[in-house]
């Protein structure tokens, strides 16, 4: 939320600023991604290539995103919703197909992944693959040894075994508050399909995760990125690249802060954000401009650089930093990839139950 | 209110319709137009599709259908969850109100009793934290609250305590932000009533031999009711609602409408249901309140 809120606010003083003085002629380009999502320059590069004034807003959960789609008119050309949430966003018929005609670096992008997509995009006609990335323990090194005598963290039973978060009270752990992504963790743990299809499944998760409850600080999707960074909290249940921004925002504030990521054994959720065009976009060859030059390896080579999120473009690894690209929290192994999961598009009934304990999970009823 | 109550003649004088009109105009445009449409929203069903509910008019065959789904309304009948978020919130509300109002007296008190010149400078030192963006000054108290936070630097440096207090995240930290944030609604009105407050009342209780403390209890507090009512209102209100300030203040467990409301709408994308919740809210919030209007105005009717 802390992102979120200062730069979409940021970005909306700015996008009135520019509205005021815009010339006739001036191009400009919606762009609506998550927050701490991009290179530093890539946006003034691409200014600088085509003179097209990208106006740029992030969001931190899928939610909003969805939110401001499905009332219509979301004012934006580019949105980048994760593929469990695009299969239903597709069929509510808010995204335009894309012409792959005026996108010639649709080329480099992975097939193999391609193909894997298509669960959530049928023919890949409305979209293609931003960043992805895993679910996984980002843990404060120092923090989780003096409390557990460990090393490394390398299992979630250091989440669902009350004995070992119990220790974990005092230094402070957090989960995203994200349902969608934390009772598939839990229920792979467990052994289950991580998708539930039934309100039996939830109810299982939550006697699980209700008794580790006590022990969990806060629930949030963004938060957790400072708090881990400057030792506020000794361990966060979150999202692969924010952690290993943690990890660097504690080496530049060179605070002692040692941060580490970890894909736990019994594997752990995949997602892929997904770059998409509402039907409904206003300035679409400037659009289309925009994703053609995310497609060119090079330019997204160095997004993974400054996020440490994986990209969805084959041609572009051998540009990816080395240091980014040998990281097996980063760029998963092979091993560790066949344990890896994909969330599914989840029924509206299982949707509410899952919801509706969270909220009791959360409020510990 | 005394105004309306002289029976006025049937034929207004021209120009008094018009300005009477704007704030039904505002009202209607403002208030019952969007209530209407929630209202619908309420009586829908879910769909996939923008936007994500069912139209309750179809037309077949030159025959209009209107399908009402009550479910939704049910529904929050069927869950405790709803019951229980609406009770932590009136809770949290009133404690909020209570907090501002023994703070904020005291300050709208002394504002009153202080010189005109000082009245000016005390009034903009009261303002004067609304200039800056009330969503910073929420992030400021993250920043005060917080394990690493001033506070409790501040407290380890002194040596009065060992580890970190834990305020960030809890109620308590949910209590001061909307304390902090919603006093000078409370202070405004307050002050405004007391300095209005006629000082010779003040010497007739004291040349009778009335203590200073006796006096406050039984000449300024009953004189200053409008002024609790209407600031206790202005907190009261918004509070019950209020979504911001437990959302980044609050922990886990501060369990509030707004946050049910939020959650209805973005997690389950379930609008209809949504719009009830916020139906049965506003029902709920504004019969007492006009309830105890009406009571007021008929005080106030009985005492002039």
């Amino acid at each position: 939320m802390k992102p979120f809120i200062h730069k979409t606010l940021l970005a909306m003083t700015l996008g009135a600023a520019m509205c005021g003085t815009a010339q006739a002629e001036q191009k400009t380009l919606h762009v609506y991604n998550w927050s701490d999502y991009i290179a530093e320059d890539t946006l003034a590069n691409f200014e600088a290539a085509t003179g097209i004034k990208v106006i740029y807003d992030v969001f931190d959960s899928n939610e909003v995103l969805e939110a401001k789609l499905l009332s219509g008119h979301s004012g934006y050309d580019i949105v980048v919703p994760s593929n469990s949430f695009l299969a239903k966003q597709i069929r509510a018929g808010i995204f335009m197909e894309l012409d792959r005609g005026k996108l010639p670096n649709w080329s480099n992008l992975d097939p193999s992944l391609m193909k894997t997509l298509e669960q959530a995009d049928p023919g890949n006609q409305h979209s293609f693959p931003y960043l992805w990335g895993t679910t996984g323990i980002g843990y404060n090194v120092d923090k989780i040894k003096a409390a557990l005598g460990v090393d490394e963290i390398t299992s979630w039973d250091v989440i669902f075994k009350p004995e070992n978060i119990a220790k974990l009270k005092d230094c402070g752990v957090s989960l995203l508050d994200a349902p969608s992504e934390i009772f598939p963790a839990t229920l792979n743990y467990l052994g289950e399909d991580p998708n539930p299809t039934s309100a039996d499944a939830i109810a299982k998760a939550e006697k699980t995760l209700l008794e580790i409850r006590p022990y969990v600080r806060y629930f949030h999707s963004s938060k957790y990125i400072t708090d881990l960074a400057n030792g506020d909290i000794c361990l966060a249940v979150g999202w692969s690249g924010d952690i290993l921004q943690a990890k660097d925002r504690a080496i530049e504030a060179d605070n002692g802060v040692n941060v580490a990521y970890s894909i736990p054994q019994e594997g752990a959720g995949t997602f892929f954000d997904m770059v998409a065009m509402p039907a409904d976009a206003k300035n679409v060859d400037e659009a289309y401009a925009f994703l053609n030059y995310l497609l060119e390896p090079k330019v997204i080579a160095a997004v993974s650089d400054y996020v440490a999120y994986p990209n969805g473009n084959a041609a572009a690894t051998q540009y990816v930093d080395e240091a980014i690209r040998n990281d097996p929290g980063i760029y998963p192994s092979k091993e560790t990839s066949e344990k890896l999961y994909t969330f599914a598009d989840l029924s509206p009934k299982v949707i509410r139950a899952m919801t509706r304990s969270w909220t009791r999970i959360k409020s510990g009823q | 209110m005394k105004t309306l109550s002289l029976k006025p003649t049937l034929k207004l004088p021209n120009g008094r319709i018009w300005t009477l009109g704007v704030p039904y105009f505002w009202l209607l445009l403002f208030f019952a137009l969007p209530f209407l449409i929630v209202l619908k929203i309420s009586l829908s069903s879910m769909a996939i599709a923008i936007p994500p509910y069912e139209s309750l008019f179809s037309f077949t065959d030159e025959v209009m259908e209107i399908s009402l789904n009550l479910g939704n309304f049910l529904l929050l009948l069927d869950d405790s969850l709803y019951v229980s978020a609406y009770l932590n919130s009136l809770q949290v509300a009133f404690f909020s109100t209570l907090g501002c109002l023994l703070i904020g007296y005291p300050m709208a008190y002394a504002m009153a009793r202080s010189t005109p010149r000082q009245q000016t400078i005390l009034l903009l030192l009261i303002m004067l934290p609304s200039w800056t963006s009330f969503l910073i000054r929420v992030y400021a108290w993250m920043g005060l609250l917080s394990d690493t936070g001033l506070i409790n630097n501040f407290l380890l440096w002194l040596g009065l305590i060992d580890s970190p207090l834990r305020m960030m995240n809890t109620n308590f930290a949910v209590y001061i932000g909307i304390i902090y944030g919603y006093l000078p609604f409370m202070v405004l009105p307050l002050y405004a009533n007391l300095v209005k407050l006629d000082p010779s009342l003040l010497e007739a209780a004291s040349d009778l031999g009335s203590r200073s403390l006796h006096t406050f209890w039984t000449v300024t507090l009953p004189l200053s009711k409008g002024g609790i009512i209407a600031g206790s209102m202005l907190v009261f209100i918004p509070t019950v609602g209020e979504f911001v300030i437990p959302e980044l203040l609050g922990g886990p467990n501060s369990l509030m409408i707004g946050k049910i409301l939020w959650q209805e709408f973005f997690n389950n994308r379930d609008w209809p249901v949504a719009s009830a919740l916020a139906i049965v809210m506003l029902v709920l919030l504004i019969i007492p309140i006009a309830l105890f209007h009406r009571y007021q105005s008929r005080q106030m009717e009985a005492e002039s």
